[in-house]
């Protein structure tokens, strides 16, 4: 009898809804995400002009649609380098800071969570005290005040954003492990003389890794927020480098004569944080409604 | 009680050392104080005069101790750009950063809350809705995009109020606004999740099953339970007080405690960033410590079963 309900389970017909289309919203995000991914890819193939050349008899000038010409769609800003260019290289600047950023932080808080998870006792009040000290300190304090000590490189400033939501994976992890230890196929896994790496990594973390990578989805858009916002005051990347916060603070200075300079990419980010958010909503949704 | 609050006091007192030692690691990390402080071609005899003045040629392990000793005696070091104390700087800025925060703490609890319960109590209304755009329109919209827009339109296009400064009541308008909506937007989310997952609670289904008129399910089940997720994230805003504007602080050129940290930042003055460091990290524990106690007054079933909900 046991295998009734398994080959009822694999025959019948997989939910309706799985074969729909995402909502036209979530449609929105995947596209606009694909569209941002290429950019970031194709920059140097797709840029009309070197994100730094300057083009001085046409500064400040306006983009196409106010009343501006086709040689600068965006515009240029106060040295009459080319918006539209500029945007596409800052696009892949914070692209793969988000990325390398949402990366680190997933591997970080998932080797810690397992840690915890395995050996218990002091090695987890270890993690769980550093999980309370990262909530103790708002994020951006914390990472103006190492930048203020460390100064400032590309190689820190992924890896200080890469420690963002490290604790969040490192709670999941942990909870899930605990209790997916206590389930039978890791028990199964081990009594076969499995080592923990093996264990842990071939499968463990197979079966949670929906919810991780959900949380990752969550945690992608904050990381582009606080990119930016660390650009923006001019903490974060550095000139003659530029990102969609870096550009925003930089035009904040041309306000008035020029806002397009700051009006291209702070749509940008607010596009792409919306259309992250909204993917990662829904797949929280399909995916993981313990995570709600 | 008194095992639950001595429970959190001990973990708060755990993080205040970890932070302090944060502060300690980080600042001997990040090269030699002294050469740092006095600058790098500051002639060598005043560079040792500098350590011994500061205890830097004792071992670590001396050091650690006294720093801790100096930090609870309240000597934070003196800023590198103009030799004041760093906590007398700091203290100075902080009643403008709480004429920021505290308006707009108070334009986020009576927006956000009432938003988050009316959405979820009308669940799939064009209400609910209109408040779920708006709070995700909160969340994607950065802070300094937010405020350069509203300059934009209320200082540059309109010129009803003016776009930075701090010399009238006037000026802090726009921050204010800036930070209050952000805020509300998320705690509005937060308050409808809170609110649906209690409505789908059984012990609401009961109460409406017996006759209770809904109002008064609303009243007297619904909103105290809902209220014990929501007093977290009100307590994280209450921690953020000091530190929460410094984003739009450098927006609208406002003196408080966030430009400083980073101009304090950009010149690498660290007794005036590990000042505010230290600053926040006890606002936020002892926030903390206050929505934990709160915790246990609001839900009685946390009080004996502390160690059994963390596990």
């Amino acid at each position: 009898m046991p295998e009734a309900p398994m080959s009822e389970v694999a025959l019948g017909a997989p939910p309706a809804r799985k074969r729909e289309l995402p909502p036209p919203l979530v449609m929105f995000g995947l596209i606009w995400i694909g569209l941002m991914l290429v950019v970031a890819l194709a920059a140097d193939l797709i840029s009309p002009f070197a994100y730094t050349a300057l083009d001085l008899r046409n500064r400040l000038s306006p983009p196409v649609f106010m009343g501006g010409d086709w040689l600068h769609p965006l515009g240029t800003d106060e040295l009459g380098r080319d918006v539209l260019s500029r945007l596409i290289y800052s696009i892949r600047t914070s692209l793969i800071i988000a990325f390398g950023a949402t990366i680190v932080g997933a591997v970080l808080g998932t080797t810690l969570g397992f840690l915890a998870a395995h050996f218990r006792g002091i090695v987890e009040n270890a993690v769980m005290a550093l999980v309370d000290f990262s909530a103790s300190i708002p994020f951006l304090i914390l990472a103006l005040a190492v930048l203020a000590f460390f100064g400032n490189s590309m190689l820190l400033f992924v890896l200080l954003l890469g420690l963002h939501a490290w604790e969040r994976y490192a709670r999941i992890a942990r909870g899930l492990a605990i209790s997916a230890s206590a389930q039978g196929y890791a028990g199964a896994v081990r009594q076969l003389g499995a080592r923990p790496l093996r264990v842990y990594g071939r499968h463990i973390l197979p079966n949670i890794a929906s919810t991780l990578i959900v949380s990752m989805t969550l945690a992608f858009p904050e990381v582009i927020l606080l990119e930016s916002g660390l650009s923006f005051l001019g903490l974060g990347v550095q000139p003659p480098a530029t990102s969609l916060g870096n550009m925003v603070g930089f035009g904040r200075e041309y306000l008035t004569r020029a806002p397009w300079i700051l009006l291209a990419p702070a749509v940008v980010i607010v596009l792409t944080t919306l259309s992250v958010s909204l993917i990662g909503d829904w797949l929280r949704d399909r995916l993981d409604p313990t995570l709600r | 009680m008194l095992r639950f609050t001595a429970t959190r006091l001990v973990r708060a007192a755990i993080t205040i050392v970890m932070v302090v030692t944060f502060a300690f690691v980080v600042l001997r990390l990040s090269g030699d104080p002294a050469q740092i402080i006095m600058g790098a071609d500051a002639p060598p005899e005043a560079v040792d005069a500098f350590r011994t003045a500061w205890g830097l040629d004792e071992p670590l392990w001396v050091q650690y101790i006294s720093y801790f000793g100096a930090i609870f005696s309240g000597d934070l070091g003196r800023s590198m750009r103009d030799g004041r104390e760093a906590i007398v700087l700091v203290l100075e800025r902080i009643p403008a950063t709480l004429a920021l925060t505290v308006p707009a703490l108070v334009i986020k609890l009576a927006l956000g809350i009432p938003a988050g319960i009316l959405a979820a109590l009308y669940r799939n209304s064009a209400l609910d809705r209109a408040v779920m755009m708006f709070a995700v329109a909160g969340f994607t919209i950065p802070s300094f995009v937010l405020g350069l827009l509203l300059v934009l339109l209320f200082a540059v296009q309109l010129g009803w109020l003016p776009s930075g400064g701090q010399e009238s009541w006037r000026h802090a308008i726009l921050p204010v606004i800036t930070l209050g909506i952000g805020g509300a937007a998320a705690l509005a989310r937060f308050t409808r999740s809170a609110m649906l997952e209690v409505l789908g609670q059984p012990y609401i289904r009961t109460a409406s099953a017996k006759g209770v008129a809904w109002r008064r399910v609303v009243a007297n089940h619904a909103l105290p339970n809902a209220a014990i997720p929501t007093v977290t994230i009100i307590g994280f805003m209450f921690g953020s007080l000091i530190a929460g504007a410094v984003v739009v602080e450098s927006v609208f050129s406002w003196p408080g405690v966030g430009r400083l940290l980073v101009t304090a930042v950009a010149n690498r003055d660290l007794a005036v960033v590990q000042c505010i460091l230290l600053l926040v990290a006890m606002t936020m524990i002892t926030a903390n410590l206050v929505v934990d106690l709160l915790y246990g007054v609001l839900d009685p079933r946390l009080r004996g079963g502390a160690r059994k909900a963390e596990a």
